[in-house]
């Protein structure tokens, strides 16, 4: 194999596997960007990847079973957005909460909802169908390059969604609102922004993405079922918002690092490569690369006298009576 | 019928006591719509969590065992609490404990035996606090969001401790895990499997209590997390307080790995993130970060993970229902403490008296 095919093959591994963590940051840009940080990220999205599977176990549909993952995702997000927005709980441990409910629960249902000839277990159990690539004709043959024309639905829909996001949230007026709400809230209840539905809608948001992420792993990428099968895949993304510094257009940039980093583990260790760097080292360069990045991009901001990239309100719920 | 929310004068006590009543009453009858919809009794399956928590002897023996650290992680969480800094990050200290503790285990052989516990538990007691440390060091200088550094270093903590017992540290004949620590260096069992570890948990309770309620540090402490800006004007140094508590919450953390692994694993090996760290937050959070109710709560949190692991025997039920509930307990305990410093009463419409 020369290098060439190393590299599209590689590049097709990272496209696969980070098909799943792109969704899951990008709704987590949407909700963080309205000032809530959802670290209930992991648990929705393992939520979504069983949902998603069990459905399409029973059901054969794909379609409905990233449907129901989506939906599952938005109503974990809803009790996230319920408790930190409503009822103005902390959002740090809320979102720890329903991350550990979350996957206990998807690890408790994955061995009740199959079927009764498998104990009810879904662990082991395959699909009819999975989420196959689809080739572009001509394009997928280019080196390197084609890798990206060799993807998923799921992928390709991305392809649409992030640019999409950027536009939406920089050059539209509901952006604008969105960012208002994140930075200065009480100056963007002053202007008639109902701050807290603006904070439900994306926090839902953010979980309808989380939800079709898990589905894009027990649907596409590995299509099967298996107790935690998501494997800190919600972490990397709270750690790759940071990294895209909330911005969707970034998203894409750190899923390919991140991503590449990941599958590059994956690579070597099957290859069997005796390795310089120990695989260890590769799984936690993402979260080494996110501190480096927090850090210095929180004392460039004291420098630059905060111009910092985080939402400002990120964190704090908001009050109209209270300070 | 609309809502308004009020802010309190001060906190309700009758809702601090009342609230995490509720909240264990509705989080299991939140359970038991879970285990009804999957097809389980309720009842019996409650029933059967006790038993296997505290049937007999042994299971009993297993819950005091899973409480140690527990415990530990509760009071090493609720000390950055305080101060409104949240560590998520005692995953990670304890995480590093292990490592410190197994790192004099394995290489200091040139210490007398009876050294070798003591220092292995100081060097876990320092890896931990400077593991709590670094993420204080950072926010008091420059103001760096704890929360993300601290979760960022859980995960960063498990991957060394990953690549030292499958490869650099990893015992000769073993697939992974390194070299059992020598049995000198034990911490001894008195009943059956329980340890001795468990009075250092419990000195440890009466320590902070003493800390955080009667002395001056305790005082600024609450006082940071009340007001920042007032304690600053106090001549509170915000800076140092932080470090300090976080170089403490790790310490302890990190002495909760280094007291588990001397006395239950021998060893630094897989499952040594066993998930005390985060559990260790419910049991902060529940407790109102007060150490002695911490005990009461570790305990019951404990029990939960022991008799849930029977389920799988005794109802064949997966034993994460046991996480399922533990998650549970957390949402209504967060959705109440609303009623802490609020009151909820229906807003009067415009012309009505």
């Amino acid at each position: 194999m020369n290098s060439l095919d190393l590299i599209t093959k590689l590049l097709a591994a990272t496209l696969a596997m980070g098909t799943s963590l792109t969704y899951a940051t990008l709704g987590e840009v949407f909700t963080e960007k309205s000032g809530v940080l959802n670290l209930g990220l992991e648990g929705t999205m393992l939520m979504g990847a069983l949902s998603g599977f069990a459905v399409t176990f029973h059901t054969q549909s794909l379609m409905l079973g990233v449907i129901i993952a989506m939906l599952t995702g938005g109503l974990f997000s809803l009790i996230h957005a319920f408790l930190t927005i409503s009822l103005r709980s902390n959002q740090v441990v809320t979102g720890l909460s329903i991350t550990m409910f979350g996957t206990g629960l998807a690890n408790f249902l994955g061995k009740r909802l199959g079927p009764v000839e498998n104990n009810l277990n879904l662990v082991g159990l395959n699909l009819a169908a999975k989420f196959e690539n689809i080739q572009i004709p001509l394009l997928h043959k280019i080196p390197v390059i084609g890798a990206f024309f060799d993807v998923s639905i799921l992928t390709y829909l991305l392809y649409i969604l992030l640019p999409l996001s950027w536009y939406f949230m920089y050059k539209t007026k509901h952006g604008l609102t969105l960012r208002s709400v994140g930075e200065a809230p009480r100056t963007a209840a002053a202007m008639g922004i109902n701050v807290n539905k603006t904070r439900y809608i994306y926090t839902v948001l953010g979980g309808f993405f989380a939800g079709v992420g898990g589905a894009a792993l027990s649907l596409s990428f590995t299509p099967s079922w298996n107790d935690s099968m998501t494997g800190g895949i919600g972490w990397i993304a709270i750690a790759l918002v940071i990294f895209s510094a909330w911005n969707p257009a970034r998203v894409a940039i750190g899923t390919l690092v991140f991503g590449g980093i990941t599958s590059l583990q994956f690579f070597l260790q099957a290859a069997g490569f005796k390795m310089v760097i120990p695989v260890q080292f590769l799984a936690i360069a993402p979260y080494f690369i996110t501190v480096v990045t927090l850090i210095i991009m929180t004392i460039n901001s004291i420098k630059n006298k905060g111009s910092f990239a985080s939402p400002s309100a990120l964190g704090t719920p908001f009050a109209i009576d209270e300070k | 019928m609309r809502f308004i929310i009020e802010k309190r004068n001060e906190k309700s006590k009758k809702m601090q006591v009342l609230i995490p009543i509720y909240s264990l009453l509705i989080s299991f009858v939140l359970g038991a719509i879970v285990l009804l919809l999957s097809n389980a009794n309720p009842i019996q399956t409650y029933a059967a969590i006790f038993k296997g928590a505290f049937g007999s002897n042994t299971k009993i023996q297993y819950t005091l065992v899973k409480m140690i650290p527990l415990l530990m992680c509760g009071l090493a969480v609720g000390i950055a609490f305080r101060l409104r800094f949240w560590n998520i990050g005692a995953e990670g200290q304890y995480v590093m404990g292990v490592i410190g503790i197994t790192w004099v285990m394995q290489f200091w052989t040139w210490l007398p035996n009876v050294l070798v516990l003591p220092i292995g538990l100081i060097m876990a007691i320092i890896f931990g606090g400077l593991w709590g440390g670094i993420p204080g060091a950072l926010k008091a200088q420059w103001k760096v969001d704890e929360t993300l550094t601290t979760l960022m270093m859980n995960y960063i903590a498990i991957g060394i401790a990953e690549y030292l017992y499958i490869s650099a540290w990893k015992a000769p004949k073993n697939n992974m895990g390194t070299v059992k620590y020598p049995d000198f260096a034990w911490i001894q069992r008195f009943w059956g499997k329980v340890h001795y570890g468990i009075f250092i948990a419990l000195i440890l309770v009466v320590i902070l209590y003493f800390v955080l309620y009667k002395t001056r540090w305790g005082f600024e402490l609450n006082m940071i997390g009340k007001n920042s800006e007032a304690a600053r004007c106090q001549g509170v140094s915000i800076k140092k307080n932080i470090i300090l508590a976080m170089l403490l919450s790790g310490a302890i953390a990190g002495l909760a790995g280094g007291i588990d692994a001397s006395a239950v694993t021998h060893s630094l090996t897989k499952g040594v993130n066993s998930g005390y760290g985060f559990t260790g937050i419910i049991v902060a959070w529940m407790s109102g970060l007060n150490p002695f109710v911490s005990i009461v709560i570790a305990l019951f949190l404990a029990a939960l993970e022991t008799g849930s692991d029977a389920l799988q025997i005794t109802m064949h039920l997966p034993s994460a229902m046991g996480e399922v509930l533990q998650g549970l307990i957390l949402i209504p305990l967060l959705a109440g403490s609303i009623f802490i410093d609020h009151r909820i009463k229906p807003a009067r419409v415009k012309g009505d008296k």
